[in-house]
């Protein structure tokens, strides 16, 4: 699935688009920008929040505006979580499984696109059924074999099990598969580089706009994940961003302004990073999944 | 896209055994880093989890004290209404949240895919950011706009309420959201609907752009409606999506956790209405400390998804993920 199928329907909105009545159209563009601003709005209150303090929060009306509560927010929430130790630990668990993802996954992707060998079928479909497994059912086992292998309280409890993706590997083998051509892969075997120089020299340097894709991925995932960190870390300091949050609120007498500063600092590195790379993630995820 | 043409033999170099070796065992051990981790933290869990269903056993105890006690732990969920509480649950909260999503996502697809391409990204972007947000971080925000008395959801309710008109269409009364029985459910679907909707407009869109673009061109030529379109050229070509979206949809669902615990405050809620099985599976194994029953729950649920999915891909899927190569 190349771009030239997709070219024809990107001329076509102003031809067809005078069979639409006007009327209708423009109902259809009111009720888009309707909902996206509905989509947008819980960001809005989450910034807005994190500038009131508690009372304020919970008045009538409820504020709708940024107020002057923010440093105040801010000092209560180090006073009662070592919230920039819990960034970091989202940080370095997010930046470990990433890394490991990356070049697992283009390792696998390359060998399922590239070469052919006995049970590659067979191993493939295998790959594809384990994206079906529920995992979140496998969550007392998982923490009881972490528990006996000493893990809980560390961060290789989950970086180690997310080193590699069946997802991931499906989508680099596409990608290799469709954008880069098996002749220059042959043409480096005859010219003496190994298998793996092969990999190192010719498919990753051309595999960047996956490689973003599914570095964005991985880390979004990362970061957000819950029940997993919920299971392994025990202590404030080990904690993630989420775990402290989840904690910050489970506690009697909830500073609310202090959790919205901590909620609204969790969350502005993902939509940092989505305003840069949004177009590459989306792009990446649809054409990924056309090819599959 | 299985059959990728094999290297040809290489004449000329000479084939030292470490040349042969590696070049006919560098598939295998590319590959086998996905599969290790595949064994040791999928399959072996799996097992063990099937190993400890069938046994009583609490975490604080050494291993050794474990005690087989064949399908107790089963009987002991299937007759507790609790465990039957939280799958019927689970189950509303799967329909009144996955429904809706596809309801809504599958028009808008097909809407920015016809007729706004210009602005396709930008649009996408902006539905496709709750997707990429902590849930627990989100789920924190949405429990201050759900309160019941200075909800900023119930103050826009009845700003909405007192317009002229169409004020009728919405209550008078601010709603409990999180603390009255009925409206546990909605609210939690409300959140999950926000959250999956653009994931699902992604995955219609990528769908729809495997759709050639002269089949519309023809169609329009002889005269169909945009409606008649989308009725008979886009929702049968769209099957494999909407196949693959709702199983996404029907998996997910019946394992969701992070919404209703950050909204219940971990509770469950007024009545249980938000304790969803995973919730309950949670509970057993963190705060009763009984790891066996946890397990043999996770295999109950696991034969629900298994029997919903089977379901599913009788009614709509021709062939299974795999097959769609």
């Amino acid at each position: 699935m190349t771009s030239t199928p997709l070219a024809a329907p990107a001329a076509r909105p102003r031809r067809t688009s005078r069979n639409t009545k006007p009327l209708s159209r423009a109902a259809a563009i009111l009720l888009l920008v309707l909902g996206g601003i509905l989509t947008l709005l819980p960001f809005y209150f989450m910034f807005v929040f994190a500038t009131h303090p508690r009372q304020e929060i919970f008045s009538l009306p409820p504020p709708t505006w940024f107020g002057s509560n923010l440093e105040a927010n801010y000092t209560s929430l180090l006073e009662r979580t070592p919230f920039w130790r819990n960034l970091w630990n989202s940080l370095y668990l997010a930046t470990l499984t990433t890394a490991t993802t990356l070049f697992f996954c283009t390792l696998g992707g390359y060998a399922f696109a590239m070469y052919s060998f006995k049970g590659k079928t067979g191993l493939f479909n295998l790959l594809l059924a384990t994206l079906l497994i529920p995992n979140t059912l496998n969550i007392v086992p998982f923490a009881l074999i972490m528990q006996a292998l000493g893990w809980i309280d560390t961060p290789r409890a989950l970086w180690i099990p997310g080193m590699a993706s069946a997802f991931g590997i499906f989508l680099m083998r596409q990608y290799i598969g469709t954008a880069i051509p098996i002749e220059l892969v042959e043409a480096a075997r005859i010219d003496g580089c190994s298998e793996f120089g092969i990999f190192r020299r010719i498919i990753v340097p051309l595999c960047g706009p996956a490689l973003a894709t599914l570095g964005l991925v991985t880390f979004v995932q990362s970061w957000n994940s819950f029940l997993g960190p919920l299971v392994i870390f025990r202590s404030a300091e080990t904690y993630t961003a989420p775990l402290a949050l989840r904690t910050l609120q489970g506690i009697a007498n909830t500073d609310w302004g202090a959790l919205m500063c901590g909620v609204a600092l969790t969350v502005l590195p993902l939509l940092i990073l989505f305003a840069i790379a949004s177009r590459r993630l989306i792009d990446g995820l649809t054409s990924g999944a056309i090819k599959g | 896209m299985t059959a990728t043409p094999s290297p040809p033999s290489i004449p000329q170099r000479a084939n030292t055994g470490w040349d042969r070796f590696q070049r006919r065992y560098a598939p295998y051990i590319f590959i086998s880093p996905f599969f290790l981790l595949f064994f040791a933290f999928s399959l072996f869990p799996i097992i063990f989890n099937a190993y400890l269903s069938v046994h009583s056993w609490q975490p604080g105890s050494g291993l050794g004290d474990m005690k087989f006690v064949g399908w107790r732990n089963f009987s002991d969920n299937l007759t507790d209404p609790t465990f039957w509480k939280s799958l019927q649950n689970t189950a509303i909260l799967a329909l009144e949240s996955g429904v809706p999503q596809h309801l809504i996502a599958l028009p808008l697809a097909f809407a920015i895919h016809m007729g706004l391409k210009r602005v396709q990204s930008l649009v996408t972007a902006v539905y496709f950011l709750p997707y990429i947000t902590s849930v627990v971080a989100i789920s924190v925000v949405f429990f201050t706009l759900f309160s019941w008395q200075y909800g900023a959801l119930n103050a826009g309710l009845n700003a909405l309420h007192n317009l002229p008109l169409i004020g009728g269409l919405f209550p008078a009364e601010k709603i409990n959201w999180l603390g009255e029985v009925q409206y546990v459910q909605p609210a939690i679907s409300l959140v999950v609907v926000w959250r999956y909707v653009g994931w699902n407009v992604l995955l219609y869109l990528a769908g729809l752009q495997a759709i050639p673009g002269d089949i519309y061109e023809a169609a329009s030529i002889d005269g169909a409606t945009r409606a008649q379109q989308f009725r008979f050229i886009t929702l049968p070509l769209l099957r494999p999506t909407i196949f693959l979206a709702v199983t996404l949809t029907l998996i997910g669902g019946f394992q969701l956790f992070e919404e209703p615990y950050v909204l219940t405050n971990g509770s469950g809620g007024t009545g249980q209405q938000g304790l969803t099985t995973i919730m309950y599976m949670f509970r057993t194994y963190n705060s009763y400390s009984d790891a066996g029953v946890a397990a043999a729950m996770s295999w109950l649920l696991f034969a629900v998804i298994g029997v919903l999915s089977l379901i599913n891909s009788r009614l709509f899927g021709r062939s299974g993920l795999a097959g769609k190569d």
